[in-house]
This record gives structure tokens, C-alpha cells and sequence, in this order.
């Protein structure tokens, strides 16, 4: 039966050890969800650079030097949005809320410029919605980005 | 982490040969880069023709490396994909770095 609705639905579920390797894997396979569900370049490459910055700092900050934790991620496109729950059983941040992502000053002399800190400065600017909740020693976090321009038809 | 000298001086230009510069690599790429910087070129070039990818890892070693090379001595960009540069004007760090169009335009001393 052809899909007549006039935004079709994707989704993909998958669940990954806290290292940066299975990151690289986990988000080649977003990648092609995404192209599969019709995305672009640009749009494509928005999502995996949001999604990249919130599993790095679960690996790097929710379970830090314990690096056997497990993540579990669901990503569900509906036309020209996507919808991006990560869970893990890491640490809860600080507050029990989403740090405000200012950006690192780079007023500074070269020595001091910084090399990190633009993870959710980078998350907040590309993602059009976020929730997090800490419920019984886990952590979800909900993003929803939408993709700019057209969808490519192809 | 692979990474070619393509010119050796005035200005040194190193191309990297990845796809990616993340936090899977973060490392290895600073590393890399700052063994690849000649000490006795006052002006590199990093070609990244060819990274369809960096996260704010890879941007930090891009940082780090510049900060391990020598007084007088200058990195600069070039050949920036679409989403590399989102990156370095969403964080910013475009003002930071001279970056250039192409590696020939590097070559030529200009800026974007």
C-alpha cells in the first residue's frame, strides 16, 4: 500500500556502550535513518552534531571514568522533524537541569582560549526543543530538531 | 589519524586525510599535528578538504594543537565543508582563526 500520508514516519532504536567508537557507530547509523527518511546534507549534519555533543557528554560526564555504562537511543522523523530520546544510567547533572550553554569566552589571550565547553552551547543553538528528566537512577533527555530548507526528494 | 604534508614551507600545508575529527580521535589528531608542524615555518596551513565532520572535541584539539606551536608561529584553516564551518562560526572560533576559501587561497596569503 503506498504511504499517502503527507508526513511519512521513520523511526530507529538502538542501544550502545558509553565509548566514542560505539558513538561513531551509533550516529552512522542515524546518519542513513535520516538519509532514508529523506533529510539533506545540512539537516543531516545538524542532527549527528546535536546528538554527537549530548552522547559525548554522557560518556565524558554522566558516566566519566566508568566506561561500561549502556545508552539507549530512539530517534523518530516526522517529515522535516526529528525526535531524539537518549536514555543511560549515568550520573544526573548538576541541578537536575540542562546546563545553560553560554558560550567559552574567547576574549582571552591564545594560551587560555578554550578547548572545550561548546558542547551544549552547540546543543541549544541547533535543537528546536529539549527536556530532561532524572526518574529512579536514570537520566532522559529529549531533543527535537527540525530540519531547515526543503527536504530533498531523493 | 592520517595526516599528508603537502607543502613543506611558506606555508606549510598539512592535509588531513579523515573524514571525521570527534572525540574518537580528538587525541590522536592533536598529537598528529603538532609531530606534522615544521618549527621552522612561521605560517601552517591545515587543509580540511576533506573532514565532513567535527564535533567540539575535534575543535578542541584544533585549538590544543595551535597552542602547542611555537611564538610566531600561526595556524590557519582552509577548504572548510559546509558543516565544519558551522561549526567554527557557531562556536565563534572563526574569529579566532584565519580560515581560507581553498588551499590555494592559503597559499596566497589571503584570508576568506
Amino acid at each position: 500500500m503506498p504511504d499517502t500520508s503527507p508526513q511519512s514516519s521513520h523511526s530507529l532504536e538502538l542501544s550502545l556502550g558509553s565509548s566514542p567508537q560505539e558513538i561513531r557507530a551509533a550516529l552512522d547509523r542515524v546518519r542513513r535513518a535520516l538519509r532514508d527518511a529523506g533529510w539533506d546534507d545540512e539537516a543531516r549534519g545538524t542532527a549527528e552534531l546535536v546528538l554527537a555533543e549530548a552522547l559525548n557528554n554522557i560518556v565524558e560526564h554522566a558516566y566519566g571514568s566508568a566506561g561500561d555504562g549502556q545508552i539507549r537511543l530512539s530517534v523518530v522523523t516526522r517529515g522535516r522533524t526529528a525526535e531524539l530520546v537518549i536514555c543511560d544510567g549515568g550520573g544526573v547533572m548538576p541541578g537536575r537541569r540542562l546546563p545553560e550553554g553560554a558560550p567559552p569566552r574567547l576574549d582571552v589571550g591564545t594560551q587560555e582560549l578554550p578547548e572545550g565547553g561548546f558542547g551544549w552551547h552547540l546543543i541549544r543553538r541547533l535543537s528546536d526543543h529539549l527536556n530532561y528528566r532524572h526518574d529512579d537512577g536514570r537520566n532522559r533527555l529529549e531533543i527535537r530538531i527540525r530540519a531547515e530548507g526543503e527536504a530533498s526528494q531523493d | 589519524m592520517q595526516l599528508t604534508v603537502t607543502d613543506t614551507e611558506d606555508p606549510q600545508i598539512i592535509r588531513v586525510d579523515e573524514g571525521r575529527i570527534d572525540a574518537a580521535v580528538a587525541i590522536q589528531f592533536k598529537d598528529a599535528v603538532r609531530e606534522a608542524v615544521s618549527p621552522a615555518t612561521a605560517r601552517v596551513v591545515l587543509d580540511l578538504g576533506a573532514v565532513e565532520f567535527i564535533d567540539s572535541s575535534g575543535l578542541g584539539a584544533i585549538v590544543a594543537a595551535m597552542k602547542g606551536m611555537g611564538q610566531g608561529q600561526r595556524l590557519d584553516l582552509a577548504a572548510l565543508r559546509p558543516m565544519v564551518d558551522k561549526v567554527f562560526r557557531l562556536t565563534r572560533m572563526d574569529t579566532i582563526f584565519v580560515i581560507h576559501e581553498t588551499v590555494d587561497a592559503a597559499r596566497d596569503g589571503r584570508g576568506s
